[in-house]
């Protein structure tokens, strides 16, 4: 880590560096897109991942905190801070989506809520909010008066005409209409009520007899603009947001959140807490694998593998409510460890969990996936080869589907994670069966670590003492945790006020529907369906 | 040979017709006519056992409306299994989630779509009033401001037994609901869209 500043200094020697928990880089606009590229090229660098890209709002000033990590580096990560040029009607950065495959969406999102143009990106388009949408809700002038934007409930007219933004020769900004699809192509719409888009999501693929050529996705149908509620609560009251965006790795992103505000306060968590939140995480990725192959199975048409999955699921969820009270949105980490201590019936009904369950595989297994028809559906389909998946920034079951060893667990251990035995699961067949299979083992492997603690958990504390009022020192502070589908990551500003300057959550499904034009591209229309499916998004995490 | 019993009746009660005298009765006093008022019953038992969904899950209750239909609660036991993906083969919407302002036309136009008689459910907190989101730039604060709602189940999310009960409240509703006769639920509808009409831009 220690060599990084001299590299840097070496590719750009008017940088800027601020210490803080990584090191943030601060570079001028004008050279950030030549800036970028010697980053992720650059021979001792190679920044190959773009891990998270916040909007924020300065007040002052407009800009965009990068995140970049680098795998052959041992997953060091920096960031980059890279304030917006223009004034604040035409705040203008250069682009890195030609760089980073990833940012494309993400560059559209901060167009979308804090109005940001990003130069050179082909579509820029807004992502979550309507087309008619006045002004930009994650600016701190944002007028959130109802009037401007009230409850519309004409249809909103299928945007086909977009928008790209160039420097011309007087350094003026200069916008450059495009089309989403050309004249003579053929639109499907898919969505964004149907079920098997799993949720509300919606596609617009067009077509050349069956084949697909191009998918644009259509997102925001249910964006609840959560990071901006984020920003009028307390530290405490924000954590519940977490079990709502992606519902199937509540755990997991409560946890997420929870450590990232312990990190800032410098709370040491009780050792039971630790083991009882990984369990959890654990028993949350098995409910969430469960849940995907049951419906990877029934998008097929196989209902019986669904009642199969769901029947497991079960079992999870009365461990659940047994210790947190709910099945579903459990509520149950908190600043400085869990709510309520474990039910007695708890090491019990996981152990029961454990044992049966290499039996209930094989069946799964024997059901669906040695069936020929999932074998045609799933093997080859949605190819997502390992540069793409890093481009992409495909982590989770997705990602190990393409061999990349991405697992949050073992690359950055958080937690307990570290002194834990457990495999991380590679598979290199880059299509959907490999993500569907990675899911199927990986629930061998979060039984195998359950196994390890359910007998060793220590007695003591579940919580640590934490101040009635939570206010953070001043900094931001980015924590990382492997959910069901991916690295979820929280980014936290602080200003040492009660509340949050900034909250960002990076969610794994936000870049997992980002490849779906790349993986149904060249495959039939009838694929689209499959190839969501093993990607496995969850849309209200992708909308937040 | 005459046949003494038919199951477990005994003769005398063939005479016995007070329970339908009694049904006349009180069928009269509230002034329905007894031939459309036998019909509305049957019609309403069939509604009300052969409810069929229309697939509307946008967030977390989407998930437990998943586990109704499994195994362990198990909706089919009810006549509530066929879940439809079009709204056209549909009897009612449950409204499974945040409804944010970009869906609300979608929403709005899928209840349009569903074929008379409808009903809507609006379940968990989200639905009911737009739940920890409410105050929300982007989120409608229930989903009554665009649809009429029947049922409300509250609950983040609410248990499956909730929403069996919701259900089933949906069901007793409908058994007292007159097809036919009396103030029609039509004009409530009506009534709610001349409410909440459709202008540009703006809903009252």
């Amino acid at each position: 880590m220690s060599d990084i500043k001299e590299r840097i200094k070496n590719i750009y020697p008017a940088a800027e560096f601020e210490e803080g928990e990584d090191l943030l880089v601060i570079v001028a606009e004008a050279d950030w897109h030549h800036v970028a590229e010697r980053l992720k090229n650059e021979k001792g660098l190679e920044f190959d991942v773009l891990t998270a890209l916040v909007g924020m709002d300065w007040k002052e000033s407009l800009g965009v905190i990068y995140y970049l990590t680098s795998t052959s580096r041992g997953w060091d990560m920096i960031s980059v801070k890279v304030i917006a040029a223009g004034d604040r009607d035409n705040a203008y950065i250069h682009s890195v989506s030609d760089l980073w495959k990833v940012a494309n969406f993400q560059e559209r999102e901060v167009y979308d809520l804090l109005g940001i143009k990003f130069v050179g990106h082909p579509d820029m388009r807004r992502f979550f909010l309507r087309n008619d949408w006045v002004g930009h809700p994650l600016r701190k002038d944002y007028d959130a008066d109802p009037k401007l934007n009230p409850i519309r409930l004409e249809d909103e007219v299928n945007e086909d005409d977009t928008r790209s933004f160039e420097i011309d020769s007087n350094g003026q900004l200069k916008e450059v209409p495009g089309k989403v699809f050309a004249a003579e192509d053929y639109v499907v719409n898919i969505g964004p009520q149907h079920p098997s888009t799993h949720g509300v999501m919606r596609f617009r693929a067009s077509i050349d007899g069956e084949e697909v050529k191009k998918v644009d996705v259509v997102s925001g149908y249910i964006h609840r603009g959560i990071e901006k509620l984020s920003e009028g609560l307390g530290y405490p009251q924000i954590l519940h947001f977490t079990d709502r965006m992606d519902y199937m790795s509540a755990h997991q992103n409560r946890h997420c959140l929870c450590m990232c505000i312990e990190k800032a306060l410098g709370l040491e968590i009780p050792r039971r807490a630790e083991v009882i939140r990984v369990m959890m995480d654990e028993l949350m990725r098995i409910s969430s694998h469960l849940l995907s192959f049951g419906c990877t199975a029934m998008d097929l048409g196989a209902t019986t593998a669904f009642f199969y999955g769901f029947r497991e699921r079960e079992l999870v969820l009365d461990i659940f409510e047994k210790t947190c009270g709910a099945r579903m949105s459990m509520n149950y980490n908190v600043i400085g460890g869990v709510i309520a201590d474990l039910h007695p019936d708890f090491v019990k009904d996981v152990k029961h969990l454990i044992e049966i369950m290499p039996d209930r595989l094989k069946e799964y297994h024997k059901v669906f996936s040695g069936n020929i028809i999932a074998m045609n559906r799933l093997k080859g389909v949605g190819m997502l080869s390992r540069e793409d998946a890093v481009n992409y920034d495909i982590t989770g079951p997705s990602g190990r589907g393409s061999n990349w060893s991405c697992d949050c667990r073992k690359v950055r251990p958080y937690s307990i994670y570290s002194e834990l035995d457990f495999e991380e699961v590679l598979l290199d067949g880059c299509d959907s069966y490999s993500r569907y299979m990675v899911r199927m083992k990986e629930i061998e492997q979060s039984c195998r670590i359950l196994a390890q603690l359910v007998d060793n958990i220590p007695e003591g504390d579940i919580r640590a003492q934490v101040p009635k009022i939570v206010k953070l020192p001043v900094g931001r502070w980015y924590q990382q945790v492997e959910a069901s589908r991916g690295t979820f990551g929280v980014y936290i500003e602080s200003t040492g006020e009660k509340t949050p300057y900034r909250v960002h959550f990076q969610s794994p499904c936000f870049n997992l529907v980002g490849v779906m034009d790349l993986c149904c591209t060249g495959n039939m229309i009838a694929d689209l369906i499959t190839i969501g499916a093993a990607l496995d998004f969850v849309i209200p995490d992708i909308d937040r | 040979m005459g046949v003494d019993h038919i199951k477990s009746m005994t003769r005398e009660d063939f005479k016995d017709n007070e329970y339908i005298d009694s049904l006349v009765e009180e069928l009269n006093a509230t002034g329905a006519n007894v031939m459309v008022g036998k019909f509305d019953d049957l019609i309403n038992w069939g509604i009300s056992n052969s409810l069929w969904p229309l697939c509307f899950g946008t967030s977390c209750c989407a998930i437990e409306f998943m586990s109704l239909g499994a195994a362990r609660y198990d909706m089919a036991r009810f006549g509530f299994e066929v879940a439809r993906n079009s709204p056209r083969q549909a009897d009612y919407v449950m409204v499974q989630g945040t409804i944010v302002h970009r869906m609300a036309p979608v929403m709005r136009r899928l209840y349009e779509q569903l074929a008379e008689p409808k009903y809507v459910i609006a379940c968990g907190g989200c639905a009911v009033s737009g739940g920890p989101f409410k105050n929300s730039y982007c989120v409608v604060p229930g989903v009554e401001e665009i649809i009429p709602v029947d049922v409300f189940i509250p609950g983040c999310p609410p248990r499956p037994e909730a929403m069996f009960y919701g259900l089933m409240q949906l069901q007793r509703k409908i058994k007292v609901q007159k097809f036919f006769g009396g103030v029609n639920r039509k004009e409530k509808i009506d009534q709610f869209f001349a409410e909440h009409p459709e202008e540009k831009g703006q809903i009252s």
